[in-house]
């Protein structure tokens, strides 16, 4: 305890009289009592800030005042003894002063002050030396025993806190144990070598091993052939301290060979300095959640009716066949759909309809399952069936022929016996060069043809067939606008009189000159114009065109200009219209009736309803010229042509091909025969004959010579522009 | 990973504790050679150390009483440290028996000695807390037995926020406090400040960093910041011994010298 006398204050010095004054205390007034609370007061200025007690000012002063008259009664009790002042020393350190300057100022103030103040005999000193003894000796003695209690109780404090705090820690770590040994998550630690130290309950469970054959294993041992390669980075990054966890999804195999999927969460340890010391791994068995998760996929991808692969897996599948394939892979795909079903569906209900569906699933799974097949519900009444690694077209065929035969045998749902058939379109082909996409719209494509082809058939995909309908089909998407543009345009070839070789008239041919296909001829989009109805206004269109050269030759050339001829189709000659539209036309370009001829095809006129007849009897009257187009190539009655408003007969060319004489079979007498019996008739009816396809002179002068009245062919000139004839014509004259 | 609270700090007696070095600058024995060792190295650099330490606990004191005199019956002292003499519950129970008080102090030595002394004592009782965490102090089961929130209490942190670090956020801290406390509640405050005695502030600084409790000294207006939500009460923020002193003797012509502010505020 030593208690530096620096840094505390001087005692202060009072004036006497004034501190007995302020110390005055009428309760305690004995007859001593001004000396004494002088002394007290002088006292409490000596100490004050020399200890720390837990008193005002004034309690000091009150404390000391009670002292001072425990010291005034030793030093006057008669028989003397100092017990008193061993007393106050005590008291003292009771009270805290227990800083030693206390003392020191005590003593020096006994000695100084006390007999003073008390009024104390000089002639007793050996007293007041005593009184000094004892009070130091009580003080001693109160402090050395004070500070062994405080040391002790400190001391005591340590223990008990150390106590405590083992105790924690010990209650801690069991815990810590209790965590580990009950948790529910699988628990294992390792050293940075990876050989497994410790494991839980869990984790042995969950592994099926013991604590023994699992201590004896490394963590690398745990590698499972199909972890995802992050997997060992992570755990690489991990043990090399370069990281201190990650989170994976991992397989494990259990000591059963079970496979157990886990979320796994791997941590380092360090120590305090930081290095790596050991790796905690917390694996949670997700394999129940991951069987849900698959079951959740395998709904995704089947179709709930039939049980089979559905839309989303055929086309997974049909990528991943692309995917792996190797260069000379060939694939295969099936598509059918079966052949009236609405009308079951319709007329026995949903519920036959959906029965139908299951058992034409089961059929087709019969009949087609084998490894590298798929058989999928993509649609309502559609399947789809996927061959990977075909050989050959042969092999889709064979299921197509296979499938058609399965499904013969009726079906029973209920009480109805249900015949079924179905279309099949097939696609087979390498997979160098195609895609997926490709093959599905082809297989789209040629179902859709089987269809139109009618039931229970297949149909196989052609590439030819479908450039052309895909070339058809943008033909007829383009045509309106191709009118427009003025992608059209005519060719004329004369018609020529044989007797004198004269042009008397003008087939108007249409052509189309595409930007894409280049120039295409009629056989190429009047079919398709017909399908689509674009031929009423592309007809008007040549019709209009045609009138208008009319006009530009009748205007040159007089009477010697040359009628035209324009070929009207069939479903032109059935529009409603048509007799407006050609008179019209007529005169809005000024063309006389006469000089216009339409040419319809014998099909197109005969065995036809009364309608278009009225049509063309119409026609007729306003002084029009009806031709028949090709003759002689149809069936036609010839008695009743003489009941029909016809001016002209065209002879197909085949006739015509058969007068040349070069024919030696001598087929061509035989033609011969036929076209002069054809003229004889026509004649006898008041008709004129044109033969069409004349290439020779020689057929030339034969149809001359058997009567044929006019003749057209690249023996007198091909198709041509206008411009052709204004030479033939101008030259003539 | 932070330590769990149940986990307690081990009790290293290399290191001199703040708690033992305060009971010795006020002459007590509950303490370690290394204790003296840093304590006298202080009072060498620092004479007056002693005298400021008791003028603290005379403050203390003073402030108790008042708390009292103004209803107040239930006390938390948090950093109550090492018992010794005039300890809040004294003082308190002296004045009135009925006084109940609950010392916090996150010294695992202070508290276990605490509780021995206090043992017996059912108005009295200690919780080992941080004052950091208030919620460890008021979800303790002595808090609950001892302190009723609902009435107006006196919380005291004398001589303990200088142990804080700003990055804790002191202000804050005490604020967390007001929030519970019922209207009518008192904040008892005294704190180390360099104002006055800005030379010898480092090399003080230096000798705490020994213990587990560095020490940050703060200037009056900071330490009026931690009384944000508070009316102070009469004189507001003075040194130590200028807080209602008992007589005009207690002052010295210096308090400056005397390096700790001492204030009391009241919750409206
Ligand atoms: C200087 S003592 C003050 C004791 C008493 N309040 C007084 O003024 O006489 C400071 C006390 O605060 C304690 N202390 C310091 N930081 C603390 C914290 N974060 N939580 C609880 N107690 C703390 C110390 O352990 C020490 O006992």
């Amino acid at each position: 305890m030593s208690r530096p006398a620096k840094g505390i204050p001087e005692p202060r010095r009072r004036h006497l009289g004034l501190a007995a004054a302020a110390g005055s205390d009428t309760a305690r007034g004995t007859r001593h009592g001004d000396g004494r609370d002088a002394f007290a007061l002088a006292w409490a200025d000596a100490v004050v800030g020399t200890s720390y007690v837990s008193m005002s000012r004034t309690e000091v002063e009150e404390h000391l005042r009670g002292l001072t008259d425990r010291l005034a009664e030793a030093l006057f009790t008669e028989p003397f003894t100092a017990d008193a002042a061993r007393q106050v020393g005590a008291a003292m350190v009771g009270a805290h002063f227990t800083g030693t300057e206390t003392l020191n100022r005590t003593i020096a103030l006994v000695a100084d002050e006390l007999p003073l103040r008390l009024g104390l005999d000089r002639s007793t000193p050996w007293r007041l030396s005593a009184l000094q003894g004892a009070l130091a000796a009580g003080y001693a003695e109160a402090l050395r025993q004070r500070t062994l209690d405080e040391q002790e109780a400190i001391s005591q404090a340590v223990f008990v806190a150390r106590d405590q705090a083992e105790q924690a820690l010990r209650v801690s770590e069991a815990r810590f144990r209790a965590v580990f040994a009950e948790a529910a998550i699988g628990m294992g630690i390792a050293d940075m070598d990876g050989n497994i130290l410790d494991a839980n309950a869990s984790l042995l469970d969950m592994f099926g091993y013991s604590l023994e054959e699992l201590t004896r294993r490394n963590v690398r041992d745990f590698m499972h052939a199909e972890d995802a390669a992050s997997v060992w980075r992570l755990y690489d990054e991990l043990v090399s301290g370069q990281r201190d966890h990650f989170r994976v999804e991992k397989r494990f195999e259990r000591s059963d060979g079970e496979v157990i999927w886990t979320h796994l969460t791997a941590s380092l340890i360090r120590d305090d300095e930081g290095r790596p010391t050991y790796q905690v791994a917390m694996i949670e068995d997700v394999t129940d959640r991951h069987l849900l998760q698959d079951r959740l996929r395998y709904q995704a991808l089947h179709d709930p009716l039939t049980g089979l692969p559905n839309r989303a897996l055929f086309l997974e599948r049909l990528a991943e066949a692309f995917d792996s394939a190797a260069e000379e892979d060939r694939i295969g795909l099936c598509y059918l759909d079966l052949d009236g079903f609405k009308v079951i569906n319709d007329s026995l209900g949903h519920d036959v309809g959906d029965q139908l569906l299951v058992a034409v699933g089961q059929r087709l799974d019969a009949c087609v399952s084998a490894p590298g097949r798929l058989v999928a519900r993509i649609g309502g009444d559609e399947f789809i069936i996927l061959m990977e690694r075909s050989s050959s077209t042969r092999d889709v065929v064979a299921i197509a022929d296979h499938v058609l035969a399965a499904l013969e045998a009726p079906i029973r749902v209920r009480e109805h016996e249900l015949s079924i058939s179905a279309s099949i379109g097939l696609v087979e082909r390498s997979i160098v060069g195609t895609t997926p996409a490709d093959v599905m719209r082809d297989a789209d494509i040629t179902l859709y043809w089987a269809k139109a082809d009618g039931k229970a058939k297949w149909a196989l995909f052609d590439p030819e067939r479908n450039a052309r309908e895909v070339a058809r089909f943008t033909l007829s998407t383009t045509m309106p606008a191709a009118i427009e543009r003025g992608e059209f345009y005519l060719d004329y070839q004369p018609l020529v009189r044989l007797c004198d070789g004269q042009v008397v008239g003008a087939e108007a041919l249409v052509r189309w000159h595409h930007p894409e296909f280049g120039l295409l001829a009629p056989d190429r989009f009047i079919g398709l114009a017909e399908e689509t109805g674009q031929i009423v206004p592309l007809g008007r269109w040549v019709l209009r065109q045609a009138c208008h050269q009319a006009r530009l030759w009748q205007d040159r050339f007089g009477s010697r200009a040359p009628f035209i001829s324009v070929n009207l189709a069939v479903r032109q000659s059935r529009d409603p219209g048509l007799v407006a539209d050609v008179a019209k036309i007529l005169a809005d370009t000024g063309v006389e009736a006469t000089r216009l001829q339409l040419e319809l095809t014998e099909s197109a006129i005969m065995g036809t309803a009364d309608e278009p007849l009225d049509a063309l009897r119409a026609l007729s009257a306003m002084g029009v010229r009806i031709a028949i187009d090709d003759f002689g190539t149809g069936y036609s009655n010839l008695a009743y042509l003489r009941h029909l408003p016809v001016h002209e007969l065209k002879i197909a060319g085949s006739f015509v091909e058969g007068l040349r004489a070069s024919a030696s079979d001598g087929s061509h007498v035989v033609d011969a025969r036929i076209v002069g019996t054809l003229v004889s008739l026509a004649h006898a009816l008041g008709l004129g004959v044109t033969a069409e396809g004349v290439e020779t002179a020689d057929q030339a002068r034969r149809l001359d010579d058997i009567g044929c009245d006019s003749g057209q062919g690249w023996y007198y000139a091909r198709p041509g522009p206008p411009e052709r004839i204004d030479h033939i014509l101008s030259d003539v004259r | 990973m932070e330590r769990p609270s149940w986990a307690p700090a081990d009790i290293d007696l290399d290191r001199p504790s703040a708690a033992r070095v305060y009971d010795y600058y006020l002459g007590g024995s509950h303490n370690f050679a290394v204790d003296r060792e840093m304590a006298e190295q202080a009072i060498a650099l620092w004479p007056n150390l002693p005298l400021i330490m008791q003028a603290n606990r005379a403050f203390l004191r003073r402030a108790v009483r008042y708390c009292v005199d103004q209803g107040i019956r239930q006390f938390l002292d948090i950093g109550s440290g090492i018992p010794t003499v005039g300890n809040v519950h004294e003082v308190a129970q002296e004045a009135d028996p009925r006084c109940r008080v609950l010392y916090v102090d996150f010294d695992p030595v202070a508290v276990a000695h605490s509780r021995a002394i206090l043992a017996g004592n059912e108005r009295a009782d200690i919780v080992h807390a941080d004052l950091r965490k208030p919620e460890d102090i008021v979800g303790s089961p002595q808090f609950g037995r001892l302190i009723e929130p609902q009435r107006p209490m006196a919380v005291l942190m004398v001589a303990v926020l200088h142990f804080i670090d700003d990055a804790d956020d002191p202000v804050r801290l005490v604020a967390r406090y007001r929030d519970l406390l019922a209207p009518g509640s008192y904040l008892v405050l005294s704190h180390a400040t360099q104002d006055g005695q800005p030379d010898k502030v480092e090399d003080h600084q230096k000798l705490y960093a020994r213990t587990r409790t560095p020490m940050h000294m703060r200037s009056r207006a900071e330490v009026g910041a931690l009384f944000t939500g508070f009316e102070l009460v009469d004189p507001g923020i003075v040194y130590l011994p200028q807080w209602r002193p008992e007589s005009s003797d207690d002052v010295d012509e210096h308090p400056e010298r005397y390096t700790g502010y001492a204030a009391v505020g009241r919750k409206p």
